[in-house]
């Protein structure tokens, strides 16, 4: 599973060391009527302590992509091609772990095997969208704590600070006492008003604001090198959205984390994101740093996405710009582009028959589209 | 108050509500004893127009689908008046201002014609044991309006107005999608000719491009059936982008109501001020200076003295500590609940 331990990891021209290449990544779910490619021939990567934003509509294969890199695809999913490689350094080597740089293909790696419970949740945390359904009330304490916290849920009946205590120690050398003195203190920085006592409440305890700053308080308690971030605000209201926000860049600096936050909300993603993959129904259609992608969208797709969120300003013109038809059904895509049926661009003939290549159409700047073929 | 607007599409005041408050008690024991209040919907005053959208903002937990709701009498508020110009009491259907509160179960139920609901949710908010057909009917049925053949004519109609097709008639919610879910059920809401549609978080459940068509939609619908809208969200850009005026609330009161540009432009309470600068922007290279809000919302069964807000405002003073601030017409038409509103000058978009 582990390819080759060397030296270094591939760096870009400003030095910065690539943590996650994901390469023509494929998921398939093979359910009853066919296949759904939920998500086609994805390539990019993640350097350590970058943000990349991953945005689209339900069903354009995000959420797939982020539960692909954690191997927590839900059956009947699996992955079908390309490779994930992970450059692993471990910030906290148990003894007589390797201490130098790995290079691990994640997609071969056993899903329920030791080497990716080492990494999921504690090298590579997750945050998911609902605090409210993360917690499930089925679970009792003795139900595999670890695994169950890794996957960040909350279990409602074991103090918060026995849970993140159970966290930190499963990934770092700890003894109990230092690791609830670390999840008073993480709870501290996420702003939880008390942290002393609020270690030992219970999630029902707390509000949906602070059960989800306490759900990236564990995530980040770990000090993963990356974190997954899956519409973590989507369900907040703005003023804690922004303090959430803040936490993760402020975490993001003082400890180098690379964050791959997935969302739909254009607004939230321009202030995280140094660079952007947009994807629709499973195919990525555009990849740019954020200011070339909201200032220079290339892929109408893209185009149309930026133009159909209402804007807070004075008023402009009365209608939104809105992408016509729908999503189509992901059994029985559209030839040629997927986008072609919607495409403010359309060209009869060709978008409807030739698949697009993934072309590059600036600086660091990619796009699915016909428009850029000869 | 002001009642007409110099836009043609705006008429005179269809709704007014004063005062209005809902608590909900907390009972504990085994007698089930009040041990105190929950005050969902604590003093609320606005007035919408007719042809107007009026946005009604705030966190969640701020009381504002609980006022939306009091409104059509949902839930029983437990004062307050809800002066609506209904058309529907009088035998020749000329208007008149009635309180709603104080009208029995036939007369009410008369005006709910006139006030229809549009929900958040596009899948629970609809029977999936009805067909399309039978879902946009049953308003007709329940009021004593359907009538074989002119029924049937009229949904087709109205499906076709919400951009569905004839043939999605005999089909089930779960063969659509949220956004075509969510013109089913605009396409109920329009089934009596309502003139007040109460829109509770109508596109939040959606897509962003089908957001756009929905709120386009709505548009288009108010225009051509000269409807009032209360729409009630949290995204403050949709808010924007779709209201004529804005209400801000914050636990259980509304702290500022406004012409939505003047609101955003200058806003005159501090709340309104932090919430707005909090709004994520979809510029990259906006720099943001949001305003940090400190704390969490208030409880509202165990609220703070004096305005609601102190605790968390950055310009409190011992006057905001003490004593509750008046909800007042500062400026022509732009309404704010704080002491120091004249002197503040607060930051807008």
């Amino acid at each position: 599973m582990t390819l080759t331990a060397q030296e270094t990891a591939p760096t870009t021209t400003d030095g910065r060391e690539v943590l996650l290449e994901v390469q023509d990544l494929k998921v398939e779910f093979n359910i009853r009527g066919g296949v759904i490619k939920a998500v086609d021939g994805l390539t990019f990567d993640i350097k350590r302590g970058q943000t990349v934003g991953i945005i689209g509509e339900s069903g354009c294969g995000k959420s797939v992509t982020a539960r692909a890199i954690l191997r927590m695809v839900p059956k009947p999913g699996r992955i079908t091609g390309g490779r994930i490689l992970y450059y692993r350094r471990p910030r906290h080597p148990k003894p007589g772990q390797p201490q130098d740089l790995q290079v691990i293909d994640l997609t071969t790696v056993d899903p329920d095997g030791e080497l990716i419970r080492q990494i999921r949740g504690g090298e590579i945390a997750m945050i998911f969208q609902e605090p409210m359904s993360s917690l499930t009330p089925v679970y009792t304490a003795g139900t595999h704590i670890n695994e169950a916290v890794s996957l960040h849920r909350l279990l409602p009946l074991k103090k918060l600070g026995d849970q993140m205590a159970e966290t930190i120690m499963a990934y770092r050398h700890v003894t109990r006492e230092e690791a609830r003195e670390i999840a008073v203190q993480m709870l501290r920085r996420v702003g939880i008003p008390k942290p002393e006592q609020r270690v030992d409440s219970y999630p029902h305890q707390l509000s949906g604001g602070q059960r989800q700053r306490v759900m990236i308080a564990i995530a980040l308690s770990t000090e993963p090198s990356m974190l997954i971030a899956d519409e973590p605000t989507t369900a907040l209201d703005v003023s804690i959205e922004a303090q959430i926000l803040d936490i993760m860049r402020e975490l993001q600096r003082t400890a180098n984390m690379a964050i791959m936050f997935i969302t739909h909300n254009l607004g939230v993603i321009a202030s995280m994101a140094e660079e952007i993959v947009v994807m629709y129904m499973g195919k990525q259609v555009e990849r740019a740093k954020v200011v070339d992608l909201f200032y220079n969208p290339k892929h109408p797709y893209t185009k149309a996405l930026l133009q159909s969120v209402p804007r807070l300003g004075p008023k402009t013109g009365q209608r939104l710009a809105s992408i016509e038809g729908m999503v189509p059904d992901p059994l029985n895509l559209p030839t040629g582009c997927v986008f072609h049926p919607r495409c403010p661009a359309f060209m009869p003939g060709k978008c409807d028959k030739i698949v697009p290549r993934w072309n590059q159409v600036g600086e660091n700047h990619w796009a699915r589209c016909l428009l850029y073929e000869e | 108050m002001s009642t007409s607007a110099p836009n043609g599409r705006i008429g005179e005041t269809l709704l007014e509500v004063k005062g209005l408050k809902k608590y909900f008690p907390i009972q504990r024991g085994l007698l089930r004893r009040t041990v105190g209040y929950v005050k969902a919907v604590d003093d609320v005053s606005l007035y919408v127009r007719e042809g107007e959208t009026l946005g009604l903002v705030g966190e969640s937990g701020c009381g504002k689908t609980t006022a939306s709701r009091c409104i059509i009498r949902l839930y029983e508020p437990t004062a307050g008046q809800v002066l609506f110009k209904t058309r529907a009491l009088s035998p020749d259907g000329s208007p008149q201002v009635v309180n709603l509160l104080e009208l029995n179960r036939e007369q009410m139920n008369r005006v709910r014609e006139e006030i229809a609901m549009i929900f958040q949710d596009p899948i629970n908010s609809l029977n999936p044991r009805m067909t399309v057909s039978d879902i946009i009917a049953e308003p007709m049925v329940i009021h004593g309006k359907y009538q074989k053949g002119v029924s049937e004519e009229r949904i087709i109609e109205l499906l076709r107005r919400v951009g569905l097709r004839p043939d999605h008639l005999r089909r089930y919610p779960h063969e659509f999608s949220g956004g075509q879910r969510q013109r089913i059920g605009i396409a109920r809401a329009l089934a009596l000719n309502p003139r007040l549609v109460l829109c509770d978080e109508p596109v939040s459940a959606l897509d962003v491009s089908i957001q756009a068509q929905t709120l386009n939609l709505l548009q288009d619908l108010q225009q051509e059936f000269k409807l009032s809208y209360i729409f009630v969200a949290h995204d403050l850009s949709v808010v924007q982008h779709i209201s004529d005026r804005v209400a801000v609330m914050y636990v259980g009161k509304v702290v500022e109501m406004a012409g939505s540009e003047e609101l955003y432009a200058n806003p005159l309470h501090p709340y309104t001020e932090a919430l707005l600068s909090a709004v994520p922007k979809p510029d990259p290279l906006y720099k943001s200076d949001r305003i940090i809000m400190q704390g969490d919302v208030a409880d509202p069964s165990n609220p703070p003295k004096g305005c609601y807000f102190h605790p968390r405002c950055q310009y409190a003073i011992d006057l905001c500590r003490q004593k509750t601030p008046e909800f007042r017409e500062l400026k022509p038409d732009h309404w704010v609940a704080c002491h120091r509103a004249e002197e503040l000058k607060l930051r807008g978009i």
